[in-house]
């Protein structure tokens, strides 16, 4: 699988392609990391927003431009280079559709952007019924998300193209994952296109009075929980297949890093019911099932954490490690390639422990809506995927611009990162401990009245204040460092990491590559958790809900 | 497909563990009854306030039922109804909650209480006030530029 294609570079027309994103999801980095600031300074309740803007409203800019638009277009970006690169460049034809996906997410971005600014849209980045955005903000996400089904689309040909030119082989291991996490978005993001196309654009355009709520928030968190693994997935790529390269190692296992995936594939989705446990209008067996399938992500991820650490370990010990530990030493902690994705592995033991309690049925119950859960989030999005689309940009910028990566910007990359772990460790540290005494998420500053227990949270604000500092000036070095890589670093060849597997593994067996399968799989689950309860919640909708506009 | 040893136990020991702490939850929930707040009732949102019980926020004693005092509240941007409400130590409470508008958040600080209010449906959680004090109630669900000062209180004192 490793053929003359992988010494060449990504072919440039791609490369324009995929740097496109990546300079949106930079400019996102600097404009959302500006709103995070500004909402920890107001928290700390030492600072107040200038100029009548609302605190609600930069939330709103955060979550949507971090949560949806930086990710969105990183991802693509990135999936994108790691297709043409393996599985070859795209034809002309794919390529146009890729970029007419590029425009209307980019369109998309600034309609919902406008009218966050016109503040009529601080409604978050969830925006629940029955708060009510003006149109061209749902229309501008329903952009976002269309354009994004059409860079799905130029992977899904390609990867088609790829299998027809080579059967009976499997395909590249990068094009393997890009093309699960493509499908695994398409499926996910009809439910959020459901409730926006069918509910919210109607409603907001007064065609319709009401809507129905219940049936709203269901069908986001349908595409909600997903939406966390389309995330993650990209940075599982860097951390089974790219990670291994850099260090010097090999893939532990071709056939598990597929296997996972499509477990993967299989149970991020029918799982949304667990972000909506404390609903009052669907029923708790059903809650109960699906935080059950929510659980069964803990395989796939046990499996990641091994082979991690097994390329990892095998890399030392044949390095001459000794003792148990003694592998440990032998990484690359000078390289920032892999140092700093590392600090994001490490932020995922924490990470997945939260998530654990935050699924589970009853703990739930404790930390639901405190900000407990945005610590959480802020170590699984904020630092593990973050940190590794980070890694991912020291080299794959400069292979793009042609330049490289100089010892001086690898250096400033490894303090960028252990800046960020330490902001991260102050802000989600104290997040959660906040939490666990009750601090709710998205407020603003309040003393409740006067209440005792809410001035115990106070110095917890404060810390998050810091730590949330901090993290600002990890985030505008990793700005200077990506406009470096992208038009000042030297003329160069830099290389794209592709894993190699080790000698003793197998080829992976045909049956990953059959969809019929797991995609048959992948709806049946689905129509498994969901349709009796769907069935509930339109049968025994309650009057609906008229639209509430004036509330910020 | 070759699976190393290691990772055999490995998984083998993790599935285990999954299995175990599942069956936790669902004894608890389905033995012990420590359901998720899922009452199933519903309401229309416009006429909140005419209907019973939300007719009369508040506290109120019951005969003959498992719980010994109904509270009801009724949320509405951006305040809770009743604003404060005193609770005789040791009382099982079944609160009961809705909303006249958007969504919104029912958490007492400090407690397992904590529920979703929902435009149409109503919202219960039965549990016993054992320790005296002032306990915080707010909003923990966005719901507009006053969402950080919806709160009301309880008080839990010695009858």
């Amino acid at each position: 699988m490793i053929n003359s294609a992988d010494k060449l570079k990504v072919d440039r027309r791609d490369g324009k392609l995929v740097m496109a994103q990546i300079y949106v999801a930079f400019i996102a980095l600097l404009i959302g990391g500006l709103a995070g600031l500004l909402q920890v300074l107001v928290r700390s309740g030492r600072f107040e927003l200038p100029a009548g803007i609302g605190y609600y409203q930069i939330l709103t800019v955060h979550g949507v431009v971090l949560g949806l638009v930086l990710t969105t277009f990183f991802i693509m970006g990135f999936m994108q280079a790691c297709v043409s690169k393996t599985a070859g460049t795209f034809t002309t034809k794919q390529r146009t559709i890729a970029w007419i996906g590029f425009w209307l997410m980019t369109i998309g971005t600034v309609m919902a952007a406008v009218m966050i600014l016109l503040n009529e849209a601080s409604v978050l980045y969830t925006f629940y019924a029955p708060l009510q955005a003006h149109f061209l903000f749902y229309l501008g996400l329903t952009l976002v998300v269309v354009g994004s089904w059409l860079g799905s689309a130029a992977i899904i040909m390609k990867y088609a193209e790829w299998r027809r030119a080579n059967p009976g082989t499997p395909s590249p291991l990068l094009t393997f994952m890009a093309l699960v996490n493509v499908l695994m978005w398409i499926v996910a993001t009809l439910g959020v296109a459901a409730t926006v196309l069918i509910q919210l654009l109607p409603w907001s355009l007064g065609l319709v009075e009401t809507v129905n709520v219940g049936v709203s928030r269901t069908l986001f968190w349908y595409f909600g929980h997903p939406l966390v693994y389309f995330w993650l997935l990209p940075a599982y790529m860097a951390w089974y297949v790219i990670i291994p390269k850099i260090i010097g190692g090999k893939i532990f296992s071709d056939s598990l890093a597929r296997m996972s995936f499509i477990l993967f594939l299989l149970f991020s989705i029918p799982v949304g019911f667990h972000h909506q446990l404390l609903e009052p209008g669907i029923d708790a067996a059903w809650k109960f099932l699906q935080v059950v399938l929510t659980f069964l992500v803990v395989i796939p991820s046990l499996m990641t954490a091994f082979s991690l650490f097994a390329t990892f370990e095998t890399f030392g010990r044949s390095k001459g490690a000794k003792g148990l530990f003694g592998w440990f030493k032998m990484l690359p902690w000078g390289d920032a390639r892999f140092a700093v994705p590392f600090i994001g592995m490490l932020s995922f033991i924490p990470a997945g422990a939260g998530g654990l309690i935050n699924a589970s049925n009853q703990m739930n119950q404790v930390v639901h809506n405190t900000i407990w859960v945005t610590g959480h989030f802020h170590l699984t999005l904020a630092t593990a995927v973050v940190l590794t689309f980070f890694g991912i940009t020291f080299w794959l910028v400069p292979h793009l611009t042609g330049r490289v990566l100089t010892k001086a910007i690898n250096k400033l990359a490894l303090i960028q990162g252990v800046l960020w772990a330490i902001g991260m460790t102050f802000m989600s540290g104290a997040m959660h401990a906040a939490g666990l005494l009750g601090a709710p998420r998205r407020s603003a500053f309040s003393e409740y009245g006067g209440a005792p227990q809410a001035a115990e949270w106070i110095p917890y604000q404060v810390a998050q204040a810091v730590g949330g500092s901090i993290l600002f000036l990890a985030i505008i070095l990793m700005l200077y460092i990506f406009v470096n890589l992208a038009f000042f670093a030297p003329k160069g060849e830099e290389e794209f990491p592709i894993g190699e597997m080790s000698t003793h593994a197998e080829p992976a067996p045909m049956v990953f590559e059959n969809w019929k399968i797991w995609m048959g799989i992948t709806v049946l689950l689905i129509l498994f958790a969901y349709t009796i309860p769907f069935i509930d919640l339109i049968q025994n909708a309650p009057p609906g809900s008229k639209g509430y506009n004036n509330l910020w | 497909m070759h699976m190393h040893k290691f990772e055999k136990v490995w998984l083998i020991f993790g599935v285990g563990t999954l299995l175990v702490f599942l069956t936790v939850l669902g004894v608890s929930a389905f033995y012990l009854g420590n359901q998720p707040p899922s009452c199933l009732a519903t309401i229309d949102p416009e006429k909140v306030e005419t209907q019973a019980p939300f007719n009369e926020p508040g506290l109120k004693k019951v005969e003959g039922k498992a719980w010994d005092y109904e509270l009801v509240f009724v949320a509405q941007a951006f305040n809770y109804n009743p604003g404060d409400v005193e609770i005789p130590f040791g009382a099982t409470v079944k609160i009961i909650a809705t909303t006249k508008d958007v969504i919104h958040g029912f958490e007492v600080a400090g407690t397992n209480i904590n529920m979703m209010l929902e435009p149409g449906y109503i919202s219960e959680h039965i549990t016993t006030f054992d320790k005296t004090g002032e306990y915080l109630i707010l909003c923990n669900e966005y719901c507009g530029a006053g969402h950080h000062l919806m709160t009301s209180k309880i008080e839990v004192v010695e009858s």
